[in-house]
């Protein structure tokens, strides 16, 4: 038996808007609706619903005066807006690494298309669906999400990409939100088998607007093809950056994900990767740098659906001020799914007393013949190690960002592109720097 | 000079050192030797500054002026240097990132232009052939995976290239064999000089054959139990510590 609870304004609003415009929404009639349905059942997770037990979206977006208002009064405000956001974000050192394929995004509309790399299409979201030639929720495998649902009633704003052989310029789909009011992004992107791409993905806003942004990026590697994923999240300090990633993998495809969050008064990254064909690896890795009142989640759920499927998995957190970090990562090895091959770690740094952080990783295993195993960590910097470099004369704060620094770059490392390594390497030290 | 006046203090509420007086001047190279608990390693952390340690009683002064409410930085800028027993391992810290941090934060700390990347090189290159460390161990992060012979040469690199004044050799013949002895102890002779200090805390007598210290003081229960010329650690090398100890 289900527990009736009242709607929130939020939801309320969301039901009236969805009644609205559903005669608007650019296709996937079917799939919003279906959407629709489970939402109007749930609404927006509470603690109770235990994926969301760390992170109560229900209760931390029901202060929504702002967002509906916001939403009805989204179209017109546009276009001053996104002169304003770039305007502001100039502050935030966006990031910047040479020889990348920018397409941009100003609050949600498309900024115009640049001059695409052999290989790749690019298409609007809402022209690819309006059309039939993309399905929404076609990287999810088995997964459901009330966040993702909620996505998938709304969108219209984001792109269809396809990559039908390898690109060597990493494509960067950058976004720029300040609007208030729900946004839902969509990326699409289509990986054809043997294909390789680096795909770069950014967002940023300015301080002090409680934006809210709902973005889904789904990738579908065909046999053998390669992907490497480097997500940004540098949204404003005020912002609800809610985002998933979701990822099915073909037979002997391999992903890398590579997720940095710094942005967002409330955000949550979730993983849903699902294994569809034999031998693919996988690597999810985040460096999370929060301070002040931030709460970031991550969220990862690994479904090995088919046999000798390979899966690591290392976020590394740091946290200042009363900011609470949460890893919540499952790794699901179905009956048959034998010799899965599983390593999670995550690993935090408190630099104050009053930050925190919550680790759940769970395993779920119907197998008998795999190897997973799966770690948590959570203390201070190493006072001996402090001490050392502090005797050799680094100030107590340069110390700190170097063992900070050291700490981040075992994920870090990880990034195969000079220029995008460096660039986030470099946003570590200019993070430690702005610590008061 | 480094001036130890009547320095009592605790750690947990337990007594460590109980009234020690030490003049160390420069130009000259001190002697601590002692039996283990009797307190030498705490008085080379609590020089160079380490927390955890409660001063009930007593001062240090550098030149004239007292140290005690300096951070370990500050101390280090001012010119001290402890050469640490268990140099530490600092996975992810590149060692020349960290050598040239050290180097310009001290020289920022005294008012001093940072090294240009060239001059920090030359420097860095000149001190690691001297001390017979491989270049390659350079690009490796700190001290990971070093043997404890590459960890104490890594020691006597950094005080080469940070020059202090007053530098305190925490038993720094512990995990050695007699070659690396014998280069660690030519690193730290070839440091001698009359514009510095140095104090060399060690619980057996064969460091000092190597390095010949001016002076030499016996440390028992957190005193200094007497001092006198190198003879006195021959003297304990035949006898021991026992008579000390009783007598403290």
């Amino acid at each position: 038996m289900g527990v009736v609870t009242m709607k929130t304004p939020f939801e309320t609003a969301l039901a009236e808007r969805y009644a609205a415009e559903k005669a608007d929404l650019p296709g996937a009639t079917e799939e919003r609706a279906a959407a629709f349905a489970r939402f109007e059942a749930t609404g927006l997770p509470s603690k109770r619903v235990e994926a969301y037990h760390y992170t109560d979206l229900r209760n931390t977006l029901r202060r929504v005066e702002s967002l509906s208002e916001g939403l009805e009064s989204a179209q017109q405000e546009v276009e001053s807006v996104s002169q304003e956001t770039n305007a502001t974000i100039g502050r935030k050192t966006p990031f910047s690494a040479s020889g990348l394929c920018t397409i941009t995004f100003n609050d949600g509309r498309m900024a115009a298309t640049p001059a695409l790399p052999g290989g790749v299409s690019l298409e609007p979201l809402s022209e690819a669906l309006a059309a039939g030639r993309v399905r929404l929720g076609t990287a999810m495998g088995r997964a459901v999400d009330s966040v993702v649902d909620l996505n998938t009633v709304f969108t219209r704003e984001g792109c269809f990409i396809k990559i039908s052989q390898s690109v060597e310029t990493p494509l960067h789909v950058a976004f720029n939100t300040a609007k208030r009011g729900h946004l839902p992004l969509r990326v699409i992107v289509e990986v054809a088998a043997g294909a390789e791409v680096t795909l770069v993905e950014s967002h940023i806003g300015p301080d002090g607007s409680e934006y809210f942004e709902n973005s889904v990026v789904e990738i579908v590697l065909g046999g053998g093809a390669k992907v490497e994923h480097i997500r940004l999240n540098e949204a404003g300090n005020a912002a609800n950056a809610l985002s998933t990633l979701a990822a099915t993998l073909g037979a002997e495809a391999e992903l890398s994900s590579i997720a940095l969050v710094s942005g967002g008064q409330l955000s949550r990254h979730q993983v849903f990767a699902t294994y569809a064909g034999e031998n693919a690896k996988l690597s999810l890795a985040g460096a999370t740098m929060i301070k002040d009142r931030q709460h970031s989640d991550t969220t990862l759920v690994v479904d090995h659906a088919v046999p000798h499927g390979e899966s690591r998995e290392l976020f590394r957190t740091v946290a200042d001020g009363s900011a609470q970090g949460v890893f919540q990562g499952k790794i699901i090895v179905r009956q048959h799914a034998q010799k899965t091959d599983g390593q999670m770690a995550s690993n935090a740094i408190l630099l104050s007393d009053d930050a925190g952080m919550s680790n759940k990783p769970e395993l779920e295993i119907f197998a008998d013949d795999v190897v997973c195993a799966h770690g948590a960590t959570c203390g201070a910097l190493d006072d001996e190690q402090l001490f050392y470099l502090m005797a050799r004369g680094l100030p107590r704060a340069e110390a700190e960002t170097l063992l900070v620094e050291a700490f981040l770059d075992e994920v870090l490392e990880k990034i195969t592109h000079e220029g995008i390594r460096e660039a986030l390497t470099e946003k570590v030290s200019l993070w430690m720097a702005s610590r008061s | 000079m480094l001036e130890i006046k009547n320095l009592h203090v605790e750690v947990e509420g337990k007594k460590i050192l109980n009234g020690l007086n030490l003049t160390l001047k420069k130009g000259e190279v001190a002697a601590i030797m002692g039996p283990n608990g009797s307190g030498k390693s705490t008085l080379s952390y609590v020089i160079a500054g380490k927390e955890d340690y409660e001063i009930t009683e007593g001062d240090i002064l550098l030149n004239g002026e007292s140290i005690l409410e300096m951070e370990p930085n500050e101390r280090a800028a001012a010119g001290l240097f402890l050469c640490f027993q268990y140099p530490l391992e600092i996975p992810g810290v590149a060692t020349m990132t960290f050598l040239k941090a050290a180097m310009n934060a001290q020289r920022k700390a005294r008012g001093e232009a940072e090294l240009t990347p060239g001059e920090f090189m030359k420097a860095v290159r000149a001190a690691a052939e001297k001390l017979g460390i491989n270049p390659d161990f350079l690009k490796r992060p700190l001290n990971v995976g070093f043997s404890g012979g590459e960890k104490k040469r890594m020691e006597i690199l950094q005080m080469t290239l940070l020059n202090p004044a007053f530098a305190i050799l925490d038993e720094t013949d512990s995990g050695l064999d007699i070659d690396a002895l014998r280069i660690v102890s030519e690193g730290v002779n070839a440091m001698r000089s009359a514009d510095r200090g140095m104090l060399v805390i060690t619980h057996y007598q064969r460091l000092l054959d190597h390095i010949v210290p001016d002076v030499v003081h016996v440390m028992a229960k957190g005193r200094i139990v007497k001092s006198g010329g190198p003879e006195i650690a021959l003297e304990l090398e035949k006898n021991g510590y026992a008579d000390y100890i009783e007598a403290a």
